[in-house]
Order: C-alpha cells, then sequence, then structure tokens
C-alpha cells in the first residue's frame, strides 16, 4: 500500500479514537473506574432502583477507589486531571445517572466548595472524611419556589451573637436524608448569599426523604429544613460571597454531567445494537432494516461529536480558559441528546424495552431528570441566547 | 525476598484481532493493548505475597520499545514496587526472552520468578521453563494454587483431568494459570502513585543477550469463517446429513 494513500479500520465504538487523546494516567483510570462500575455497581443496580434504595457503603466504596472528589489536590483526594473526573463520570453513569449523581453532588457540589471557597480548617476537617465516603454530603441552593431563579432564594442567615441563624427550607437535595455534611446556600442580613457548612444532629436541622420518585432511584433526594439553626461563625465558607460561589460549584459538577450522560447514552447505545442484532423477527435481524441502522448511526454520530467536544471543553477547564457558557451548551446538548437517544433505544427494544432486565428504559426515565436538573434544557439555552444577542430573555 | 514479575504488552484480550491482508501479522494500528492477562494475574499473586509479608519487593520486568511502558505502568498501579524495561524491539523470541531475564534476576538477586504460563499473542508456553533451565531453578507450571513454606513452595497445578500439587525447594520460577486469583484494579490514587515509582530502562546490550531473530513468520492467517447452520426436518435426514455430508457417524 502506498504511503500517499493510507487508511486506517474503522473504530464503530469510538470512530475519533478519543483514547488516543488522553494521557496513559487518563486511560488507565477510565479503565478501572469500568472495572469498579462493572464489577461493583452494575450488579446490583436493578435491585437498587426497584427498592429505591441508596446505600450509604456505595459511598465508602467509591471512596475507597479514588472516585470522590478525584480532581482536588491533597486531603486525601487523588489529584486528577478534571478530564478524569468526566470520564469517571461517564464510566459510572453508563452504569445509573442515580451512582453518578451521588458521585458527582460529594465531588462538585460539596467538597468543591469546601476545597475552593473554604478556611483551611474546614478543609481539614471535612475533606479526608468525604474523599474516604465515611461522610456523605449534600448541597441545597435550590428551593421550593425557587429553582432556575436562585437570585431570589428566602432562605435567611441572621447575624447573631457567636455566629448565625440559619431559617428556610431546600428542595430536591440529592443525599439530603443520609447526608453528615450540608453545604447550604443563604442570604445574610445584607442580603448577599454566602455559604454554611452544616452538620447533623444540630438543632432545627432535618433533611425528610422525597417519595414517590420516578427517576433516579437508585439515588436517595429530600428536602433540608432549617428552623432557626445555629451555626458558629466559622461554620460560613469565608472565600467567596454572591451567587458566584454556588455558580462555579455547578459549572463544574455540570462539566462532569456533560460527560456523564453521554455514558447514559453509549449505554443506551450499545444495548439497542446489540438487541437489533440478536433478534429476528421476518427470518432476519431488527438491524438488517434500514430504519434501525439509521438510528444507530444517528447515536454514534451526536455521541461520538459530543465526546469530542466535551474533551476539548475539559481541555480548556485545565488551560483555565474555559467560559461558563460552553458548559452551557456542553450541559444542555449532551443531556438532551442523551434522552433522545435513550428515547429511541426503548424504542428499539420493543416490548423488551420496558422491562429492567434491560437498561434503557431505566437509563430513559433518569435522563429526564439529568436534563432537569443543573439547569434545565431550556434554561441553558436562554444562556447561550444572551451571550450571542446580548439580550436576556429570562423573565 | 524479591520476586521478579516479567510481564508482557499484547492486543486486548476483548479486541477482534484483524490479520493484515498480506498475511504478514496481525493489524496493530489503533488498536488497544493491555497486560497479558496471565501477566497480571502473576503480578496479583506477587502483590498479595508481599501484603502476607512473605515477600519483601515486587518488580516488574519487560522486554521492548519505550512503547511497552503505558502497560508497565497500569503494573505499578496495580502495585508493583518498581519496574525494570530491557529497551529492544517488541518482538525477541522466547529464549533470547529468557537469556534476557535470567540476566535480570541475577543482577536484582531475585528469590523468586511469578509469571505468566504463556502469553495470548504469541501462545508459546516456553520463556518461564527455558528461564527455570537456565537459572537451573525448580520450576512449577500453571499454578492455580501456591504456597511458599520456608525453603520450599507448594504448588498446585493444572493437568489434564484434573489438579496435581507439587513440592519444589526455592528458588523457582512460577507460571500461572487462569484460575490462581482475581487480578484487583487499580485505585485512582495509586495510579497517581505509580507515576512516581521508578521505571529504569536497561540496554539489550548491558545483558549480553544475542537477541537476533531464529525464525521467520512466513505466513498468518484468520481461523476459518465458521458457515451458516441449516435446520433440519427430521431425525432421519439429520442422520442422513452426519453420515454423507460431515462424514462423522
Amino acid at each position: 500500500m502506498s504511503d500517499r494513500n493510507h487508511w486506517a479500520s474503522f473504530n464503530w465504538q469510538d470512530p475519533f479514537l478519543l483514547e488516543q487523546q488522553l494521557t496513559d494516567e487518563e486511560n488507565l483510570t477510565r479503565e478501572s473506574t469500568q472495572k469498579f462500575a462493572q464489577s461493583v455497581l452494575a450488579p446490583r443496580v436493578i435491585e437498587d432502583y426497584r427498592n429505591e434504595a441508596s446505600d450509604r457503603e456505595l459511598f465508602k466504596q467509591m471512596g475507597e477507589q479514588g472516585l470522590l472528589g478525584a480532581m482536588i489536590e491533597g486531603y486525601d483526594c487523588a489529584g486528577m486531571s478534571y478530564t478524569s473526573y468526566g470520564l469517571i463520570a461517564r464510566e459510572v453513569e453508563r452504569v445509573d445517572s442515580g451512582y453518578r449523581s451521588m458521585m458527582s453532588v460529594q465531588s462538585s457540589l460539596v467538597m468543591f466548595p469546601i476545597y475552593a471557597f473554604g478556611s483551611e480548617a474546614q478543609c481539614n476537617k471535612y475533606l479526608p472524611k468525604l474523599a474516604s465516603g465515611e461522610w456523605v454530603g449534600c448541597f441545597g441552593l435550590t428551593e421550593p419556589d425557587y429553582g432556575s431563579d436562585p437570585a431570589g432564594m428566602v432562605t435567611r442567615a441572621k447575624t447573631v451573637s457567636g455566629g448565625y441563624q440559619l431559617s428556610g427550607a431546600k428542595m430536591w437535595i440529592s443525599n439530603a436524608p443520609i447526608a453528615d455534611v450540608f453545604v447550604v446556600w443563604a442570604k445574610t442580613d445584607d442580603g448577599v448569599v454566602r455559604g454554611f457548612i452544616l452538620e447533623k444532629g444540630m438543632e432545627g436541622l432535618s433533611a425528610p426523604k422525597i417519595t414517590g420518585k420516578l427517576s433516579l432511584r437508585t439515588s436517595i433526594t429530600g428536602e433540608i429544613v432549617m428552623d432557626n439553626v445555629f451555626v458558629p461563625e466559622d461554620a460560613m465558607l469565608p472565600n467567596v460571597a454572591g451567587l458566584k460561589g454556588p455558580m462555579s460549584c455547578l459549572n463544574s459538577a455540570r462539566l462532569g454531567i456533560s460527560w456523564g450522560a453521554l455514558g447514559a447514552a453509549e449505554a443506551c447505545w450499545h444495548s439497542a445494537r446489540q438487541y437489533t442484532l440478536e433478534r429476528t423477527q421476518f427470518n432476519r435481524p431488527l438491524a438488517a432494516n434500514q430504519l434501525v441502522q439509521k438510528k444507530l448511526a444517528d447515536m454514534q454520530a451526536e455521541i461520538t461529536l459530543a465526546l469530542q467536544g466535551c474533551l476539548r471543553a475539559t481541555r480548556l477547564k485545565e488551560e483555565k480558559k474555559l467560559a461558563p457558557e460552553l458548559i452551557s451548551l456542553l450541559k444542555r446538548n449532551s443531556c438532551g441528546k442523551a434522552l433522545e437517544i435513550a428515547r429511541a433505544a426503548r424504542d428499539m427494544h420493543g416490548g423488551n424495552g420496558i422491562s429492567d432486565e434491560y437498561p434503557v428504559m431505566r437509563h430513559m426515565i433518569n435522563l429526564e431528570t439529568v436534563n432537569t436538573y443543573e439547569g434545565t434544557h431550556d434554561i441553558h439555552a436562554l444562556i447561550l441566547g444572551r451571550a450571542q444577542t446580548g439580550i436576556q430573555a429570562f423573565f | 525476598m524479591k520476586v521478579l514479575v516479567p510481564v508482557k504488552r499484547v492486543i486486548d484480550a476483548y479486541v477482534s484481532i484483524r490479520v493484515k491482508s498480506d498475511g504478514s501479522g496481525v493489524d496493530t494500528d489503533n488498536v488497544k493493548m493491555s497486560l497479558n492477562p496471565f501477566c497480571e494475574i502473576a503480578l496479583e499473586e506477587a502483590i498479595r505475597l508481599k501484603e502476607a509479608g512473605t515477600a519483601t519487593e515486587v518488580v516488574l520486568v519487560s522486554v521492548g520499545s519505550a512503547d511497552i511502558e503505558t502497560v508497565m505502568r497500569s503494573g505499578l498501579a496495580m502495585g508493583a514496587d518498581r519496574a525494570i524495561r530491557v529497551d529492544a524491539d517488541n518482538d525477541v523470541e522466547p529464549l533470547a526472552i529468557a537469556k534476557i531475564l535470567k540476566h535480570v534476576v541475577e543482577t536484582e538477586e531475585a528469590g523468586l520468578v511469578i509469571t505468566g504460563k504463556q502469553s495470548i499473542d504469541g501462545d508459546n508456553n516456553q520463556t518461564g521453563q527455558m528461564l527455570s533451565a537456565l537459572l537451573g531453578w525448580s520450576q512449577a507450571t500453571f499454578a492455580s494454587e501456591v504456597v511458599l513454606e520456608g525453603d520450599s513452595a507448594k504448588v498446585t497445578r493444572e493437568i489434564d483431568g484434573g489438579l496435581e500439587t507439587v513440592a519444589i525447594p526455592m528458588p523457582a520460577v512460577i507460571t500461572t494459570d487462569l484460575r490462581l486469583n482475581e487480578p484487583r484494579y487499580p485505585t485512582l490514587p495509586n495510579i497517581m502513585k505509580a507515576k512516581k515509582k521508578p521505571l529504569d530502562v536497561i540496554a539489550l546490550a548491558d545483558t549480553g543477550v544475542d537477541a537476533a531473530k531464529r525464525q521467520t513468520i512466513t505466513n498468518v492467517s484468520p481461523p476459518e469463517a465458521r458457515s451458516a447452520g441449516v435446520m433440519v426436518g427430521s431425525v432421519a435426514e439429520l442422520v442422513d446429513k452426519l453420515k454423507n455430508e460431515a462424514k462423522v457417524i
């Protein structure tokens, strides 16, 4: 073969050869996380989902593997690249979005703000135990009446002698009912949003479970109710004021979600391919139908292009050149596309697709949440709309 | 006691192999490479010996170009203390590998060698045996259980039709079978630590081994594709086909 006309063979699972763009360390991280996810998480997901079980033990297992706060340097955390963090999210969410949510909340919404905005004493006190999974953390921003509009929050931190008194309620809080550590955002007397670290057992603090969830059933969700909870002065995160605190946590988490949702999408795509190759109707496999092949080609294209986008953005993050708007673009794209892919994959599994023996409908229902939380599909569109027109259309 | 674990980089066990169209070999373009699964088992066994306090150090060794360092790092992440790469081509033959390993065993003053019974690419199943002969050490191959007892080792071997337990004097070369253990996967902190573990490179010339090839591969061909089965209508037709078409009865 002449060197002037050389073509390689096509890798249908990884058309852009993403793995070759990763460092050895990142590839090894992906492989070992995949083994962890497939050997520890996958065997229990059907039962956990059926029974709406959220096992604290899982946090310890994730901690032992080094998955919690993996991108944090020091404090018994692994200190890996953001790309590794994304790859971890993808491998865990390949099994279930609920497990990935448990992990993302702990890593990006609890450990990250303590690391980024906390005092040295707060870091030393909380991070090692959150990294090992001995403690479970949750993040309270959303309120019953303030979701996409967090600036309107009504939770207050009133200055009192020796500290603050918090009152208010937070809603849709992952991990809350089993949490030991609560990172809560509240407005102080001057109307500025500040972060506070609360601990289980504080007087006036409760976290009732939200029941009846049809989605993300492997990940427990609750409210945080604060009835004049007193916290000492040093429970406040000293190094941030305003909404940029919670927003930067969400940016970090959303980057992980952009990778993670694609893991769920890949699981659906591969399952649909396998199913339609094996299922025979009219004496030939379903995969012999043009309608099926078109859907598989669409899934492949969306996933492989989106993964390249995630990798590029994460590299920009590592180079400190990433704008939050690009995360909006990716979070919106990954979640929306993953949901469409899961719906199509459910359809391609025919009647079997509604059974939990196949992962597709579970992923599909989970992705309804993933598409909604941490900024809905539409709200991210408004962020991007504002960024290119200069006109805000939120209200 | 220092344990030496010779390992090999191979095409990942879950990759479907493509033979080059000219029959000169297997296509390794854009193909995922991994530690040979039998070598992974050997490494796991050595790490367990260290965790049990029987071994003091686990040293990984492999022969090949800088390309193989990636999979060597994965062995360090599993728990080997350090690694040695003997810089050579990636297709050195088993006898030359055994001679190179003999050199490393002697310079490292290792007390035990554990390695895979064979690599899943060449399937030669020779290196461990040759190494034991060159060293004048005992050998126990196809191990499914290893118990070290002072100056001897009790090794259970997988043989045709069952298991055989042999006692051999140390030092020894032990080659591992599939059922010896289930290798661990590295944790993320250990992946980070592995980056800092020493990986020394020795020049082939320094081992004094002539690694010139003695074999030439003349042709590589894929296994014949299986043809589709047929449904038979009756037992009589089945018997007829087995007798006259397949000629097996």
